[in-house]
């Protein structure tokens, strides 16, 4: 294993020409957190022996799932072993990317946070919906674009035909696109050569005003947030003031520095760096990614640009399982908020389902990942309600009403509802296309266009509305295509549709929880099925229970489940008391984890068969 | 498949109990459970612990020999004296239950019976019955039973119909049944009971009717009459469950409950346990209301349990274990409980509610005190005895027993 070279040029006193900013961008399993590890590995930062998988990756849950939720980025020396530089000790800032569509914003602060990015695309696989899209950002970011191949290794590695893909893509020959196996570390010292050959170094005003991009923040519970950042123009020092544009708001520099891969406090950072700085702060909120760090004293007067405010997408009700666990949810909602300025909660109280919390997301992922760290990390037994969209209500009298509940759907005289639409882009082989476009139809797809990629692989662009994609769309597009299909999508504003809120009445009241905002020519299909579904999952009660489905007073479907006429053991005999008094307490204990909702008895199971996103939104990553 | 037993904590070596098991006995009856675990072949629907020569070749050795079986029930007969003490009660009833307990010669039973006159005395007015299978007995067996002291018998007859008889693995003939009862009534037995199932797949209404009329006509002065259960791990569940037999809905069993109720009043026997009618006070299942009452009962033989002042305890299931264990002079005792206050106030609602004279309000707290309100509103709880304190279920309550039960406990 090659050492640190020697002369590594120090943080606030690199020339810039000497610095490479890049990210990298790929699919789930195409391996960037292996090739990540391997240029630790070979640029000396991490011993071997310290070395363990993925070490970039902190959290459990994206260890285990395969996935970064947060980026980092890590000062690696290099110097070339060919070409112009050679000899010459160069920093590489490898900024990590988060690799979802949720994330897209956070993904484009990170691109813009580089001047280049190494496209890796596994070579058995090929190039996936969501590095595609990232590729356009990055392509828009103007970034230096270094096509990758990993897993050569593979037997089933089809480097030629792939290399071919890329090229057409980026408008490159097939032969540039390197060739690399991040397991085995082969073409990993070529492609950081190539990194230094390639991405420009970055340009910025030595002496103008301060001003640092953020592009991510992280709470950590013995530091505080620790802020990354990408100095764009002058320097910070250490125990400087500094200001956050956008608020105003000012923070002393308690520490600042970079990660090689720990954090290394420094003097400061200086132009076309990147780093981490650390204020006190306690709240990812007064460190908001996008936004420009300037200093307090002769700071700079005009931001950089692209700073938006993190805006949820996809709201579901949280409910404690046990309704004496809600102050720990809330509780738990407020640690993870440290950490995540895009998720927004208040409180909310269900009918049937007590006290909770209706939680807005940026997407499906998030949403998942935030429901399995409470779970897991906070021990808390949830109902995640169905998710859905914000709806934009305009009444006839003009007045206008945002729905983030589907039981706040207001009634009376209904002008106009809008709802998100996303455009969405699928990457498939070609066998699928008719699947595709079926599925789309019936999710009220507009087609945009379709362009192959290659010979069998086809990306095919619909703009859907965001309240399809959020209920099972993405396993549907899973079984149509056997699993070869991606998906990527943006928000691109609202529609106009002919949307109607269904309820569902139990024996005559109306249970909020059940309420869903459908399309008029879904409804009925809707209430069949969720009335059908609970006739099955409440029990029989001591008098008749209709169920209804209704669009206001409009009844659409209807079931009875009829009154329990038996609930006696036959037999009561010497050897069935001990029996019998147990199986009384357990019914006991099944009896408490039924909601009353009016009279009926429903059990908290019929709740989460019938709410969860279980069925749909868990398995997506 | 026998049924599992419950968890519970060890029983000590010689079964001693706790002291304060035995504080008030003398005010408690004492009866006798005699288990005895062998059939000629498993009926498709039971779960009891039983045993056929089949399922014991290898498993068990001699031990498990049906032809040893009374010397070695004997054995924990003369256990229990160890135990209870000097406890003075005299035994008030023993019932001999299986299993088939006329597999065994009928001299095996009243030896059994003799044992507990030895180490205990059977009270002046002791009710003795055993279970009998139609088939297993004739005029000789039934009388030797009765000189040894047995003075209630009851037969599993459980449906008139060959077709539901076969359903059930029944092997006796449809009519063999009523001749016992005649038989026994010859044989001097004052009480004579016969056990019916309803709700068998296949059974209809009228199948049913005919069942209780064929079983009135034979002249018992007792009928139990069972819903069938489909317990988990029996032959009939996996018949059920591969779809071979249908199963029968729960509306079925409470129509087949109403014709029971309405056919058995109308000759003359009244519902005194939920499952059990008798045409007078003394035709009664006194040791079934020992069980009903919360009453001590010594259970002997594999699997038996037994209940002694809030302790209950159960003893290994399989004869052969069982065996091995009285031969090494410790008790066959596999687990026991003790029951709190709270235990047993709960098993005195679930036990009381399910007879004539119902539970009295005085058990529950303000919580099930309003259930059972409600449950007097809905027409669960009969008012004249409610005004007087008591709840005592409805025909309609009857049928919902265990709702109720849930509600009144809290």
């Amino acid at each position: 294993m090659p050492a640190t070279p020697n002369n590594v040029p120090e943080p606030s006193r690199t020339d810039p020409a000497l610095i490479r900013n890049f990210c990298i961008i790929a699919h789930i399993d195409h391996g960037k957190s292996t090739l990540a590890d391997r240029m630790l590995q070979l640029t000396g930062v991490v011993e071997q022996r310290q070395m363990r998988a993925q070490y970039l990756d902190r959290m459990d849950i994206e260890r285990e799932r395969g996935i970064t939720i947060k980026s980092q980025a890590v000062r690696l020396p290099w110097a070339p072993t060919e070409g112009p530089g050679q000899g010459s000790t160069h920093i590489l800032n490898m900024i990590d990317t988060p690799g979802h569509v949720d994330f897209t914003y956070e993904v484009s602060r990170s691109l813009a946070a580089c001047e280049g990015t190494v496209l890796l695309v596994d070579a058995a696989q090929g190039i996936e919906a969501q590095t595609l899209a990232n590729l356009y950002l990055a392509m828009e970011n103007d970034l230096t674009i270094v096509p990758v191949l990993n897993k050569i290794d593979l037997p089933a590695a089809q480097p030629e035909k792939f290399s071919e893909e890329l090229a057409n893509l980026i408008g490159c020959q097939p032969e540039d696109v390197l060739k690399v196996s991040a397991k085995t570390g082969v073409g990993v010292d070529a492609l950081l050569d190539r990194v230094v050959k390639d991405v420009p170094a970055p340009v910025g005003v030595a002496d103008a005003p301060a001003r640092a991009m953020i592009f991510d923040s992280v709470y950590d519970s013995y530091r505080g947030v620790v802020t990354y950042v990408r100095v764009v123009d002058g320097q910070l020092n250490k125990r400087e003031r500094i200001k956050m544009m956008s608020t105003g708001a000012t923070h002393e520099l308690l520490e600042i520095g970079v990660s090689s891969p720990e954090m290394t406090p420094a003097d400061g950072i200086g132009v076309g760096e990147v780093g981490y700085i650390i204020t006190g702060v306690k709240d990812v909120r007064q460190s908001k990614v996008g936004d420009t760090i300037t200093s307090l004293h002769n700071g700079a007067t005009v931001a950089l640009g692209g700073y938006k405010d993190p805006k949820p997408m996809v709201f579901s009700g949280l409910y404690p399982l046990d309704g004496s666990e809600y102050p720990d949810l809330r509780e738990a909602l407020d640690k993870l908020q440290l950490n995540d300025a895009a998720l927004v909660y208040e409180p909310e109280t269900s009918a049937a389902l007590g006290f909770g919390f209706r939680v807005g997301f940026l997407g499906l992922l998030h949403l998942d990942v935030i429901r399995e760290r409470l779970e897991r990390e906070f021990g808390l037994d949830l109902i995640a309600t169905a998710p859905n969209v914000v709806y934009r209500v305009v009444m006839e009298d003009g007045s206008e009403h945002t729905v983030t509940n589907p039981s706040e759907f207001p009634e009376g005289k209904i002008s106009d509802v809008y709802e998100p639409v996303v455009r969405a882009t699928i990457l498939a082989p070609s066998e699928f296309i008719g699947a595709i476009m079926e599925l789309c139809q019936t999710r009220r797809g507009t087609l945009l266009g379709m362009d192959y990629l290659s010979e069998d692989r086809v990306e095919i662009r619909y703009t859907l509305p965001l309240a399809e994609i959020v209920f099972d769309f993405f396993d549907q597009l899973k079984s149509k295509t056997r699993g070869y299909a991606s998906l990527d999508y943006e928000p691109t504003g609202e529609q106009s549709s002919s949307l109607v809120k269904v309820d569902i009445l139990l024996h005559g009241d109306k249970v909020d929880a059940f309420s869903a905002v459908t399309h008029k020519d879904a409804a009925y299909a809707y209430g069949v099925r969720l009335v059908a579904k609970l006739r099955e999952l409440i029990p029989r009660q001591a008098f008749e229970v209709p169920i209804q489905a209704a669009i206001g007073s409009r009844v659409i479907a209807r079931e009875t489940i009829r009154a329990i006429r038996k609930d006696v053991l036959a037999k009561c005999y010497g050897g069935d008391i001990s029996r019998k008094r147990k199986l009384l307490e357990k019914q006991k204990e099944g009896k408490k984890r039924m909601k009353m909702v009016g009279s009926v008895e429903v059990p908290q199971e019929a709740f989460i068969a019938v709410l969860s996103s279980d069925d749909s939104a868990t398995k997506k990553k | 498949m026998p049924s599992a037993l419950p968890d519970g904590e060890p029983v000590p070596d010689d079964g001693a109990l706790p002291a304060h098991a035995l504080a008030g006995a003398a005010e408690r009856p004492l009866g006798f459970y005699l288990h005895v675990p062998y059939c000629a072949t498993r009926c498709g629907y039971c779960d009891f612990n039983t045993y056929t020569a089949t399922e014991l070749r290898g498993t068990g050795g001699v031990l498990a020999s049906r032809d040893n079986y009374a010397g070695t029930l004997v054995e924990e007969v003369r256990l229990a004296r160890k135990v209870l003490g000097d406890d003075p009660r005299p035994v008030r009833t023993v019932f001999v239950g299986g299993g088939t307990p006329t597999l065994l010669p009928a001299g095996d039973l009243v030896r059994m019976l003799a044992a507990i006159r030895d180490e205990f005395g059977l009270a002046p007015d002791a009710e003795v019955t055993t279970e009998a299978n139609p088939e297993s007995v004739d005029p000789a067996y039934l009388e030797t039973l009765r000189e040894g002291g047995f003075n209630r018998i009851s037969f599993g007859m459980q449906s008139a119909k060959q077709h539901v008889l076969k359903i059930l693995d029944r092997t006796h003939t449809p009519g063999r049944p009523e001749a016992c009862v005649a038989e026994a009534r010859a044989a001097g037995f004052e009480h004579v009971n016969l056990d019916l199932i309803y709700g068998t797949p296949g059974e209809s209404d009228d199948d049913w009717r005919a069942s209780l009329d064929a079983a009135i006509g034979a002249g018992p002065d007792h009928v139990s009459a069972y819903a069938l259960i489909v317990e988990e791990g029996t032959q009939l569940a996996r018949r059920i469950r591969r779809g071979e037999v249908p199963m029968t809905d729960d509306d079925v069993h409470a129509d087949r409950y109403l014709i029971a109720d309405e056919t058995l009043g109308g000759a003359g026997f009244d519902w005194y346990e939920v499952s059990n009618w008798a045409t007078t006070e003394a035709g009664r299942c006194l040791h079934n209301e020992l069980y009903w009452r919360g009453a001590d009962w010594w259970g002997a033989g594999p699997g038996a349990h037994s209940h002694v002042g809030g302790v209950r305890w159960w003893n290994v299931k399989h004869p052969g274990a069982y065996a091995a264990a009285l031969a090494g002079g410790k008790s066959p005792g596999a687990g026991r409980e003790l029951l709190s206050d709270e235990d047993r106030r709960v098993e005195r609602i679930l036990l009381e509610l399910r007879l004539l004279e119902g539970c009295p309000l005085s058990l529950l707290k303000p919580a099930g005190r309003a259930a059972a309100d409600r449950a007097l509103t809905d027409g669960l709880l009969e008012s004249g005895p409610y005004a007087d304190g008591r709840a005592v279920l409805t025909l309609r309550g009857r049928l919902l027993a265990d709702a109720v039960v849930r509600n009144l406990v809290d």
